[in-house]
């Protein structure tokens, strides 16, 4: 640490991708483009050593993800290690690959919480997407036995240009299956939804739509359905604070036990992460390279560093910077204050053409 | 009025940062002595009368600052589906 540089504080959520597996193929995935193979996946006792870990470092929150956590046999298991640790445990599931009976069991190990993805309002739109025929159903199938089991349900859209005509029936949606919250996410370009930019991207059209029936839903539903509202970042003229501020909040463990600052980390060149099979996760988290990177203000580069808004947005997203401008230490593309804001509208201009959905490409392992 | 704390939220001593916070859906509220004193006292059966008697008994102060305090509070958290208002 610089001198006079604030200390770090500890992370006080993890997400950990429990395997990149899935029976879906969204072409939106988070997921790196080099999905891990089930052999390199943590076991289920190294798993439960992390939980250890990472509450006694400060996590509070853990989010059980993927790929499609399910894909795991010892997901029961794994939640009651993370509820063992003295978590509070986030499932974040597709729904396909669940059942009843092993919904059943993952409850009774302690899940606080499931949030569960839809890929549309429609069966029609939601299977085309999640190239899965028959997912829709059963994820209604599974929200309708969450309701049932009284768990707390939120329910996740990823929304871009083929569905987001389908907003107003989302928030019906998730008062129909008894959400408490719902998160409309636009599309973040990092993995395979970088591969598929020019696919996915909204219109600016569909964006002053949504914005405006987020906000009425927001007034309508008050008190019955809480509306998190992601938008989508390159119609944007300010960045977000990516995780919070890079190696502040939050960390990702990887599938394979690599420790991440962010879920993209691992497309920036020449970055070295860290594996728990390794070292202790606090010794990553206080003494990495990878979190120290940029962390902070002390990395930046003008005009981030002498900009008022450093410490609000931390510069942005850094994989974003590398995907639009090659350079993962640039100010985020995303801020109009920077030069590279000319890069991301000449790209909205070029992509503005929309081709099909057809012409996507779409997840699987070794692709 | 009765303050339930739904399935999904539920208090939590962090022991790494000293402090009572309140966990629930992608949300973690850090709580002061006031804010943990109301919740540790919400159990689905109290109404928020009562629950606001006992406070102000506790801290000595008075009931007709306390109650209007407390219910700004729960309402608050309710907008945002962290605590149900029933009856």
């Amino acid at each position: 640490m610089a001198d006079g540089a604030p200390p770090i504080p500890p992370p006080i959520a993890m997400l950990a991708e429990l395997t990149h597996r899935c029976p879906l193929s969204c072409p939106y995935c988070s997921n790196p483009v080099d999905l891990a193979r089930r052999e390199a996946e943590l076991s289920t006792e190294d798993w439960a050593g992390v939980f250890r870990q990472a509450a006694a470092l400060g996590v509070l929150q853990v989010h059980l993800s993927g790929g499609e956590p399910a894909s795991r046999r010892d997901l029961a298991q794994i939640v009651a290690a993370a509820r063992e640790a003295g978590l509070y445990v986030n499932l974040i599931t597709s729904g396909v690959g669940l059942t009843e009976d092993r919904l059943t069991e993952i409850i009774a190990a302690g899940v606080d919480h499931i949030q569960l993805s839809v890929q549309g309002t429609k069966a029609e739109t939601a299977d085309r997407v999640g190239g899965y025929r028959g997912g829709f159903a059963k994820k209604m199938e599974i929200a309708e036995a969450i309701a049932r089991a009284g768990v707390a349900l939120t329910l996740n859209v990823v929304m871009h240009r083929h569905n987001l005509g389908e907003l107003p029936e989302v928030f019906d949606l998730a008062e129909r299956q008894a959400a408490r919250r719902v998160e409309i996410a636009c599309v973040q370009f990092q993995g395979w939804a970088l591969e598929n930019r020019a696919v996915l991207q909204p219109t600016r059209a569909q964006v002053d739509e949504a914005k405006r029936l987020v906000a009425e839903a927001r007034v309508a539903r008050a008190g019955k359905l809480v509306i998190d509202f992601v938008p989508p970042d390159y119609y944007a003229d300010l960045p977000k604070a990516c995780m919070g501020g890079w190696g502040s909040t939050g960390l990702n463990i990887a599938p394979d036990g690599a420790v991440l600052p962010c879920h993209a980390a691992q497309t920036i060149p020449g970055m070295q992460f860290a594996n728990v099979r390794d070292l202790p996760l606090t010794e990553i988290w206080y003494r990495g390279p990878a979190f120290a990177a940029f962390r902070g203000t002390g990395w930046m580069p003008e005009p981030c560093r002498s900009c008022d808004r450093r410490e609000v947005d931390f510069g942005g997203c850094r994989c974003q910077a590398l995907a639009v401008l090659g350079d993962a230490s640039a100010p985020d593309p995303v801020c109009r204050r920077t030069e590279g804001r000319t890069r991301l509208d000449q790209l909205l201009m070029a992509e503005g053409n929309a081709p099909d959905l057809e012409a996507a490409r779409w997840r699987r392992i070794g692709g | 009025m009765i303050p339930v704390l739904p399935r999904g939220v539920r208090l939590h001593w962090d022991g790494v940062r000293a402090t009572h916070v309140l966990l629930a859906p992608e949300r973690t509220l850090m709580l002061d002595e006031i804010g943990h004193a109301i919740l540790s006292r919400v159990d689905g059966l109290t109404p928020l009368s009562a629950l606001a008697a006992g406070l102000a008994a506790d801290f000595e102060a008075p009931i007709e600052e306390v109650e209007p305090d407390v219910t700004e509070f729960l309402q608050g958290l309710a907008r945002e589906r962290l605590v149900d208002l029933n009856g």
